[in-house]
C-alpha cells in the first residue's frame, strides 16, 4: 500500500502524524495522551476523567468563556474523551479556521488554569455524570464485572471513578495529575483533511516545539494474574429486566491472536465498528448467539465488544434476558454456544462474510474526516497506525482454525467473570 | 487550502424527479467513500393510531422485516448482514420512515431488500409473537429510563388531547392489545407509493440510482391508500402544569420545561432556532449550559431543544441533576426563560449563533446520511432545492427583535409544562 500519510518527532518529543485528505473543506486534528484511568492508584480513580473536563475551563490566553464561543463561531466541534489507557482532544474545524484549534491545545498543554471555583462546581458536575451512569443498569453490571476481573491491574475501576474519590480529590491533586501526563513526549498530534503537510507541519513546529519536555511518567506495571477459576456475580437494583454481561479476558489490541477475536466476534455476536465512537454497526440478527438465544426466546438483545487496549482486558457479551426466561437458561444456551464454536472449525464462507463486513464498516466510516482523523493517532495508542492501514489484510489472512484456537484459548469458563443483574421488582408509578 | 465552493448540495447537484406512481426520488452523487446511504419515507404513521391500539404503526413498521411472501426473517437479514448492509423502518406521527447503507456495488440487494419488505411482508406469527416480547422488553426498559419517562410526560402536558400525546411506542398493555391481523390491515390500508419519498445518496450516479428505483418501486401502487387524517387543533396551557412521575432506586432525575413551540414551515422558524441556540445550545449549551452547569455544578447535562415538524413542535429546556436539586435546577431553568422573553438575546449573543449556524454548514453536511437527512427535510418542508445555498443570508437577516417575538411567542413563564422524573 502507498503510503498516504507522514510521520515526524520534534525536539521535545512529540509525535505529528499528517494525513492529507481534500474530500470536504475540513481539517480534524486529535491530540493524544498517553494517561487514563489505568493510571490511577486507589483514592485517585476517576482523576484522569476530571482533569479531561478541567481542561475546557481555560488558560489565561484563553478563558473558559472565549474558547468555547471562538470554536463554535467557527463552526467547529470540539470534544475530549477519557479512556482507560489515554485521554484525547479533538477540533473538526472548516479547514481555513482550524488554526485556533491548533493554538488551543498547544497552550492548554501546559497553561490551564485549574481555577479552585472550577474545580468546585466540576466536582458535582462529574458526581451528577457518575449518578446518570448509575441510572443504568448495564453500568452498574459492567462495574461489578470489571473489578471482580481485575484485582491487580489498574483496569479494575470505571474510567468515571468512585464516588468517595470523585468527593475527596483536591485541585492540588487534578493539577499535579495534568502536569505529570500533559508533556509534549508524552503526546501525539494527528491531524487530517484538507491541508498541504509541509505548511501543517511548519505550523505544528511553530507552535508546539516550544513546549519544553518533561521526565516520562511511569504507567503502573501491574498484570493481572491468570485467574484461578470462574467468577460469578449478582447486582440487584431497580426495573423488571434482567442482564447479564460475560466477560472473558482478552488479547491485547497489538496481539496477533487480536484479528482471530474480531473474526470470532462478528461470527458470534455480530459485525462492530472499532471506532471509538462505536458507531457504524450491523445488525447482528444472523450471528450464531443471535439465532441461539433470541431467535429460541431466550433473550431479547445481546451484543459482543472487544476493545483495542494496551494490555490485555475483556471480551464481553451483554445479553438482556426474556421476561419469561431466567438468567441460568440463557447462560446455558450461551455456553452450548460457545462449545460449538470451540468443537468445530467454521465454515470459510462464514470468515470472508465477517471480512467483507469490516470492509464495508471502513468505507462507512471514511465518509467522515474526524472519524478518519482519529484513527491516525488512535491506532499509535495501542499499536501504530499501520495496524489500522493493514487491518483488513490481517482479518483476511484469519483462517478458520485461528478462529476455533481463538475460542478454545479465551472463551474458557474459568477465564470468565459471570455478572447477573437481578431487578428488584419496584415498577415505577405513574 | 483548497477551494470547496459547491460542496454544499443546491439545484445544480440535486437530481429530483417525481415519478408516475407518486414517488419522490432525491438524488447526489458522493464518490469520496465507495458507500451509500438511502433514507426516506411513507405517508403513514401513529396518526392512524387509536389510543386502544397506541404503537400499531410502529409495530408494521418493526414487522416488516420479520419476513415476506419470498424470504423468511433469517434470509432478509442473511442477504443484508452478508453484504455489511443495514436497513430499519420505524413509524413517527406522519411517517414510517426507512434508513439503509451498504456499499454501493450493493445498492440493488439494498433496494431490492427495501421494496420487498414494504409491499410484501407476510407478518408471521410466530415471528411477530417474538417481535411483541422483544417490544414489551423494552417498554419494561423505557419505563426505567428517567430522560424517556420525563420526556414522554412533558408531552402528555403539552400535547393533551392532541395525537402528539401518545408515545409513538404505545404503552404496554395496547401492545398487548394488538392482533397480528392489525398489522396486516394497517399495512394494506395506509402503506402505499402516493406520498413515499427516497433520497440515494453515495458513490452512484444519481442518473443510475434513479433507474435503480424505479426499477423496484415504480410499480408499486395501493389503490385503498387512506390519506393521513387532518390535525385537530392544539389547546395551549392556561396555567404551569407540573407533573412527576417516579421511578425509585434511580441515583439522577431528569426534569423537562418548555411549552409548545413552531411549525417547522413557521416564517419565524429560523429565528426561533437561533433564540434556541442562545438559550440553551450554543458551546457547552448556551445560557442554560452556563447557568446549570458552569455555574452551579448541579448537570452533566443542560440544554434546550427546539422540536418541528409538519405539526406543533415543542421546546424545552431539560437537565439530568441529582434528586435533592430539582427544585433548585427547576428555578434556575425557569428564571432564564424569564430572561430570555423579556429581554431576548443581545446582539452579540444572536451573531455567536449566526456565525455558528453557517459554519457548521460543511460539517453537518460531510457525510452521506447528513446530506441525505437535508434533502428529505427539503422535500417535507418544501424548503426549495436552493435551501443550503439561500441558508446564510436567511440566517444573517435575522434580527434580535425577531428572536424576542419568537420567544414571547412560544414560551410563557406563566403557561409552562414540568416534567419530572427520578427516585
Amino acid at each position: 500500500m502507498k503510503k498516504n500519510y507522514s510521520e515526524h518527532t520534534l525536539h521535545n518529543g512529540l509525535k505529528i502524524l499528517l494525513r492529507e485528505i481534500h474530500t470536504a473543506p475540513l481539517i480534524s486534528s486529535w491530540v493524544w495522551y498517553r494517561v487514563g484511568s489505568r493510571d490511577e492508584p486507589s483514592g485517585r480513580t476517576g482523576i484522569s476523567h476530571w482533569v479531561e473536563h478541567m481542561q475546557f475551563k481555560g488558560t489565561p490566553r484563553f478563558p473558559a468563556t472565549s474558547l468555547d464561543r471562538d470554536i463554535s463561531r467557527d463552526g467547529g466541534i470540539w470534544n475530549a474523551f477519557t479512556f482507560m489507557d489515554w485521554t484525547t482532544y479533538l477540533e473538526t474545524m472548516p479547514a481555513d479556521k482550524m488554526d485556533l484549534g491548533l493554538r488551543l491545545e498547544a497552550d492548554r498543554m501546559t497553561n490551564s488554569l485549574f481555577d479552585e471555583k472550577e474545580v468546585a462546581s466540576e466536582r458535582t458536575v462529574v458526581m451528577s455524570e457518575r449518578e446518570g451512569n448509575e441510572n443504568e443498569p448495564l453500568f452498574l453490571l459492567g462495574e461489578a464485572v470489571q473489578q471482580a476481573a481485575f484485582r491487580v491491574h489498574p483496569y479494575h475501576h470505571e474510567i468515571i471513578g468512585d464516588m468517595v474519590d470523585l468527593k475527596s480529590m483536591s485541585r492540588e491533586d487534578l493539577y499535579q495529575h495534568y502536569r505529570t501526563y500533559y508533556i509534549p513526549n508524552n503526546a501525539i498530534i494527528a491531524v487530517a483533511g484538507d491541508f498541504k503537510t509541509s505548511e501543517m507541519l511548519a505550523r505544528l513546529r511553530e507552535l508546539f516545539e516550544p513546549i519544553p519536555a518533561g521526565p516520562v511518567p511511569p504507567r503502573l506495571d501491574r498484570p493481572e494474574p491468570a485467574p484461578a477459576g470462574e467468577h460469578r456475580l449478582t447486582v440487584e437494583g431497580p426495573g423488571e429486566t434482567s442482564y447479564l454481561d460475560i466477560s472473558y479476558h482478552a488479547p491485547a489490541g497489538n496481539d496477533p491472536d487480536f484479528y482471530a477475536i474480531s473474526v470470532l466476534d462478528s461470527l458470534l455476536a455480530g459485525a462492530s465498528g472499532l471506532n471509538i465512537f462505536g458507531g457504524g454497526g450491523l445488525s447482528n440478527k444472523t450471528s450464531r448467539l443471535y439465532r441461539a438465544l433470541v431467535e429460541k426466546e431466550l433473550a431479547v438483545g445481546l451484543g459482543g465488544t472487544v476493545l483495542t487496549t494496551v494490555d490485555p482486558y475483556l471480551y464481553s457479551f451483554n445479553i438482556t434476558v426474556h421476561p419469561e426466561r431466567t438468567p441460568e437458561q440463557v447462560l446455558k444456551a450461551f455456553d452450548d454456544e460457545v462449545k460449538r464454536i470451540q468443537d468445530a472449525p467454521v465454515q470459510a464462507e462464514e470468515v470472508s462474510r465477517a471480512i467483507k463486513q469490516a470492509r464495508a464498516l471502513f468505507a462507512y466510516q471514511s465518509e467522515n474526516i474526524t472519524s478518519q482523523a482519529s484513527w491516525l493517532g488512535h491506532a499509535e495508542m495501542f499499536a501504530s497506525y499501520d495496524w489500522f492501514l493493514t487491518f483488513l489484510d490481517k482479518l483476511a489472512g484469519v483462517t478458520p482454525l485461528d478462529i476455533q484456537k481463538a475460542a478454545q484459548k479465551y472463551l474458557r469458563v474459568q477465564n470468565r467473570v459471570v455478572g447477573t443483574y437481578i431487578p428488584n421488582g419496584m415498577e415505577a408509578q405513574a | 487550502m483548497s477551494k470547496h465552493q459547491d460542496s454544499l448540495p443546491g439545484p445544480d447537484d440535486i437530481t429530483r424527479v417525481t415519478i408516475p406512481n407518486g414517488i419522490t426520488i432525491l438524488a447526489r452523487a458522493n464518490f469520496s467513500s465507495p458507500s451509500v446511504v438511502i433514507g426516506g419515507h411513507l405517508a403513514c404513521g401513529s396518526l392512524f393510531d387509536t389510543d386502544e391500539k397506541s404503537g400499531l404503526a410502529d409495530f408494521t413498521s418493526l414487522s416488516l422485516m420479520r419476513g415476506t411472501e419470498t424470504r423468511d426473517f433469517q434470509q432478509i437479514f442473511d442477504a443484508l448482514e452478508s453484504a455489511g448492509a443495514a436497513l430499519s423502518v420505524g413509524a413517527g406521527a406522519h411517517n414510517t420512515g426507512f434508513s439503509g447503507r451498504s456499499l454501493s456495488e450493493d445498492l440493488p440487494l439494498l433496494l431490492g431488500l427495501l421494496a420487498d419488505v414494504l409491499r410484501h411482508p407476510t407478518f408471521p406469527a410466530e415471528q411477530i409473537e417474538r417481535l411483541r416480547a422483544q417490544f414489551l422488553s423494552s417498554l419494561a426498559q423505557r419505563a426505567q429510563d428517567t430522560a424517556e419517562v420525563a420526556s414522554i410526560t412533558f408531552d402528555q402536558i403539552v400535547f393533551k388531547g392532541h395525537p402528539y400525546s401518545r408515545p409513538e411506542d404505545g404503552w404496554p398493555e395496547t401492545i398487548r392489545a394488538i392482533q397480528r391481523d392489525d398489522l396486516a390491515a394497517f399495512h394494506r390500508q395506509y402503506y402505499g407509493a402516493r406520498g413515499m419519498v427516497i433520497a440515494v445518496v453515495g458513490a452512484i450516479e444519481p442518473k443510475t440510482a434513479v433507474e435503480q428505483v424505479v426499477e423496484i418501486l415504480g410499480d408499486w401502487s395501493n389503490a385503498e391508500q387512506v390519506e393521513l387524517p387532518d390535525l385537530p387543533p392544539l389547546r395551549p396551557l392556561k396555567k404551569v402544569v407540573t407533573r412527576k412521575v417516579k421511578i425509585q432506586g434511580k441515583s439522577q432525575s431528569d426534569l423537562i420545561v418548555g411549552a409548545a413551540g413552531p411549525h417547522r414551515k413557521d416564517p419565524d422558524y429560523i429565528a426561533d432556532t437561533l433564540g434556541n441556540s442562545a438559550l440553551g445550545q450554543f458551546g457547552l449549551g448556551g445560557r442554560i449550559g452556563n447557568v446549570v452547569r458552569e455555574k452551579s455544578g448541579l448537570a452533566y447535562y443542560a440544554s434546550s431543544t427546539l422540536n418541528a415538524g409538519i405539526g406543533p413542535g415543542s421546546w424545552a429546556v431539560s437537565a439530568g441533576v441529582n434528586p435533592a436539586n430539582v427544585q433548585k435546577a427547576q428555578k434556575l431553568i425557569i428564571d432564564e426563560i424569564e430572561r430570555f422573553v423579556e429581554d431576548g438575546v443581545t446582539s452579540e449573543e444572536l451573531e455567536d449563533s449566526q456565525s455558528n449556524f453557517i459554519g457548521r454548514m460543511p460539517l453537518s453536511l460531510e457525510s452521506n446520511s447528513g446530506v441525505a437527512n437535508a434533502l428529505l427535510n427539503i422535500e417535507r418542508y418544501d424548503l426549495g432545492l436552493d435551501y443550503f445555498r439561500r441558508y446564510p443570508e436567511m440566517v444573517r437577516a435575522v434580527t434580535p427583535e425577531q428572536v424576542l417575538a419568537a420567544a414571547r411567542k412560544y414560551l410563557d413563564p406563566q403557561r409552562l409544562a414540568i416534567a419530572i422524573a427520578g427516585p
